[in-house]
């Protein structure tokens, strides 16, 4: 072990180890950004099969590929599988790669804990999907797991859930608390707070709500265990405890884990608007205060989750402005970005639709959002299909396109090839078309009545559903070329120059394409 | 923010070992858990492993970070890396505690009272259906079902008032709890002014006195199951009130053995300096937080 330390000098030099080893012991923030990558693109993908399995059952009213119960699992574990494997993991490969070199950092502070928190994840979702094989099934409560569903009647698989779902979260906590501290210790000087760009703004946001929030996660899986196998009575009312609680602790963590799935991608967008705007974002600091004040808001509107649940009225008034209060800074944002293009040198390569369409399909979550948080209307609409739709806008369009822009933009800095420009532009408008077909009919079945979580449905929400389908297997299988499109970039192409698009500012255009294995050993000079 | 370089380690085993021994540790958890009723069950070897595992790469990993710390390749602003990120983990170990003192704040304050039919709620007349004689107090001794799926304590561990204060229990372990905090803070102090004798009597008396805690805390949970009847199966009283102890009680014994590494360091290694001693410093902070949350515990859980 001493020969590590005394080679260290050499360090600053060397490329990657050579073989498997690299990636298993790796301490590189680019290493690890591409882990955390593949590992979420994977799950994207067995998730999306789930979403498959899904669709197909709801093509038509009546049962024909599945067994209730085990449509119960495909939705869980879709739900899971995207929000904890998919959108989480891919933000955190993105702040990986980008975070350091937008500062001018060498690394991430930590970068051995920063391995730990990539290495947990695999292991984690490994027993997630090993409970499928279990006896009495995988976990089918739904991702919300609401006691005494994931309690009194859970299948024995819920004991692995829960500690997969712990050492998630000591991953994710791990993962916060090295962003937090690269960004508040690594900056290169002359980067001040409010010189960061927006990305890294946004990301030591999520970071902070990370660290709030999934501790409390823990808290509410570790009072499930004991009421399943010690005998405590959190959420059992015949010994004075209250499933409603089991509510509150889940979305006290849930409504700000909604958020640190898109804050990043709000970071991302800001990126690529200006890129492709030439032109200075409209309004830099009131970006930055709307993020603060989302993230502040997002800890006080928990419970327009659970408007249905017999609250007191004062409660629901409460959630109800605090909820629509947050319309205010999403509004800042939606208008800062579109003051960016207005007059701006517009050009329309992928990642620049993939933002655009963001900003168009984002806003269409947002207001289902706010018609969500009225409550009489919630009466109506809560564990609809409208629901569905609402989060899926946010969601896919919304989290995913900003990844899949995100990808785009910055794969050339990352491979040092361009990607295939007429592929990249099928691929989105597919995404576009089959996001759509997909989502949009679920407002109206919604609005209809047909309740969310339910393998089927009476025939007069028939059409609309076969529609959806139809558009789901579209975007499902559109993806398939994204995988395509990512390989080819990775294997060869268009060599990419190191400022990449003419518009680009920022560090991380500075250096080569790709990047060198180690970038920014010595701190740049920023001015 | 110095300028110079930043010491980027090299390739490491230890984070993905940590990572497989994390992976068996929670299988066997898992597994154990779901076999306590089964004598013949073997999962509990693989709960063993991990442990064992888990334990060995903390220990080798943290002796290679204290030899290239030795070495003298941390530069001023990786030490402010670890400053920082203690401090976000002990705010990520607050927020665990939130959890669990959300929970008790809601069940006395809202759930229970509805149980018993207060408040105008639709879910009070259900409970009234379901179990008319139950009535507000706290501490819940009588549950709702009045014991049917739960076992009733005869007795809470709550303020017993002025004339039994001094046999009461935790009333002790607030005085030694608070002490502790006393002595590691002057033990650090010594440390600082270079007096290592001074540093490490004190630590001595706080890793001592971490002890007392753990075993009065121990005396205390027998007095409850022994002879109070009070258990984690005696209704939501019992379920927050271990549930909040001893989570608190396994963070003391954490610190505990944070404290005493610390301790061990110093007296056999001869490590830590007047102006250089962040692991020391880190454990010293942990064991600062585990006595907030204990006067919070006293307050919250054992006096109001
Ligand atoms: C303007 C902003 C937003 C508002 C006003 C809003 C409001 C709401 C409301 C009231 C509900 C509960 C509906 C019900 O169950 O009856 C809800 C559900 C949901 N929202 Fe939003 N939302 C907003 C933005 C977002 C964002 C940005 C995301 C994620 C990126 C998101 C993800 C979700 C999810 C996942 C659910 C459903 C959870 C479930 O029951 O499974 N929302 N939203
Ligand atoms: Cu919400």
């Amino acid at each position: 072990m001493s020969a590590v330390i005394e080679n260290h000098h050499e360090d600053h030099d060397h490329g990657p180890a050579k073989g498997i080893t690299r990636w298993l012991y790796t301490t590189n923030h680019k290493d690890i950004g591409t882990l955390y990558l593949w590992f979420s693109f994977a799950m994207f993908l067995i998730g999306g099969a789930m979403a498959m399995i899904i669709r197909a059952e709801l093509f038509q009213p009546g049962m024909q590929i599945v067994e209730p119960e085990f449509y119960n699992q495909m939705i869980t574990l879709h739900g899971l599988i995207m929000i904890f494997g998919g959108v989480m993991p891919a933000f955190v490969g993105l702040a990986n790669w980008l975070v350091p070199m937008m500062i001018g950092a060498p690394d991430m502070a930590l970068p051995r804990m920063n391995n730990l928190s990539f290495w947990i994840l695999p292991f984690a979702f490994l027993i997630l999907l090993s409970s499928l094989f279990m006896e009495g099934g995988a976990p089918n409560f739904g991702w919300t797991f609401y006691a005494p569903l994931s309690t009194t009647y859970a299948p024995p698989s819920v004991t692995f859930f829960i500690f997969s779902v712990h050492i998630m979260g000591a991953s994710s906590i791990m993962g916060a608390i090295n962003v937090v501290v690269t960004i508040m210790n690594m900056r290169a000087p002359g980067v001040g707070l409010m010189k960061m760009p927006l990305f890294v703004w946004s990301w030591l946001i999520t970071a902070y709500l990370l660290i709030a929030v999934m501790p409390v996660l823990a808290g509410a899986v570790t009072m499930m265990l004991m009421d399943i196998h010690f005998g405590t009575s959190f959420f059992n009312a015949a010994g004075g405890g209250d499933p409603v609680l089991f509510q509150h602790i889940f979305w006290f963590f849930g409504h700000p884990e909604v958020y640190i799935m898109i804050l990043p991608a709000f970071g991302i967008v800001s990126h690529i608007i200006e890129t492709f705007s030439r032109k200075q974002l409209f309004g830099y600091s009131s970006m930055v205060w709307a993020m603060l004040s989302i993230a502040i808001l997002s800890f006080v509107v928990w419970a327009h989750h659970m408007f249905t649940v017999g609250l007191p009225l004062a409660a629901e008034i409460f959630f109800m402005w605090a909820t629509m209060l947050i319309a205010v800074p999403t509004g800042v944002k939606v208008f800062n970005w579109v003051a960016t293009m207005f007059r701006g040198s517009l050009t329309f390569e992928t990642p620049m639709l993939f933002a655009i369409a963001f900003v168009v399909l984002f806003t269409i979550g947002g207001l289902s959002g706010l018609m969500l948080a009225i409550v009489p209307a919630d009466f109506q609409y809560h564990d609809t299909y409208f629901v569905v739709a609402h989060f899926h806008y946010v969601l896919v369009p919304g989290a995913i396109f900003s990844i899949m822009a995100a990808v785009y933009y910055w794969i050339p800095k990352w491979s040092g090839n361009m990607y295939d420009e007429r592929l990249g532009k099928l691929h989105f408008w597919l995404s576009f078309v089959g996001v759509n077909v997909t989502f949009f009919p679920q407002h109206f079945i919604g609005l209809a009545g047909m309740p969310r979580r339910y393998p089927d449905y009476s025939l007069q929400f028939a059409d609309w559903n076969m529609v959806s389908s139809v558009g789901a297997f579209l975007f499902g299988f559109s993806q398939l070329l994204f995988l395509f499109i990512v390989l080819k970039t990775v294997m060869g192409g268009k060599k990419a120059t190191s400022q990449v698009w003419d518009g680009a500012r920022g560090l991380e255009w500075t250096v080569a394409s790709p990047a060198p294995y180690h970038t920014f050993s010595t701190p740049p000079k920023v001015d | 923010m110095s300028g110079g370089s930043y010491y980027v380690p090299d390739q490491s085993r230890f984070p993905i070992f940590m990572a497989f021994s994390l992976f068996l540790l929670v299988m066997g958890a898992s597994s154990t858990i779901n076999n306590l009723d089964d004598p013949n069950s073997n999962s509990a070897y693989i709960l063993y492993l991990g442990f064992a595992s888990l334990f060995l790469t903390l220990f080798f990993w943290f002796r290679q970070v204290i030899k290239e710390h030795l070495a003298g390749l941390d530069s001023n602003q990786l030490k402010q890396s670890y400053v920082y990120g203690m401090a976000w983990f002990i705010f990520s170990e607050v927020m665990f505690f939130a959890a669990f003192f959300g929970a008790l704040f809601y069940v006395r304050t809202l759930a229970v009272p509805w149980l018993a039919g207060e408040g105008s709620k639709g879910a009070a007349i259900t409970a009234i259906e379901l179990w008319p004689a139950f009535e507000s107090t706290w501490p819940v001794i009588t549950t709702p079902d009045n014991g049917v799926e739960y076992e009733l304590a005869e007795k809470s561990m709550a303020w017993p008032g002025w004339d039994h204060a001094l046999k009461w229990l935790p009333m002790w372990n607030t005085i030694v709890l608070l002490s502790s905090s006393v002595t590691v803070h002057f033990a650090h102090l010594g440390l600082k002014s270079g007096n290592r004798k001074k540093f490490n009597v004190l630590l001595g008396v706080t890793v001592f006195l971490a002890l007392i805690f753990v075993g009065l805390q121990a005396a205390e949970y027998y007095e409850a199951y022994a002879h109070y009847g009070l258990t984690l199966n005696s209704g939501i009283y019992g379920s927050t009130f271990f549930m909040l102890t001893g989570f608190h009680g396994f963070h003391v014994m954490m610190g505990g053995i944070m404290l005493a590494i610390m301790l061990a360091r110093s007296v056999f290694a001869g490590h830590f300096e007047d102006h250089d001693h962040f692991g020391f410093e880190a454990a010293s902070w942990y064991w600062h937080f585990v006595d907030v949350v204990w006067v919070m515990l006293f307050l919250f859980v054992y006096i109001l």
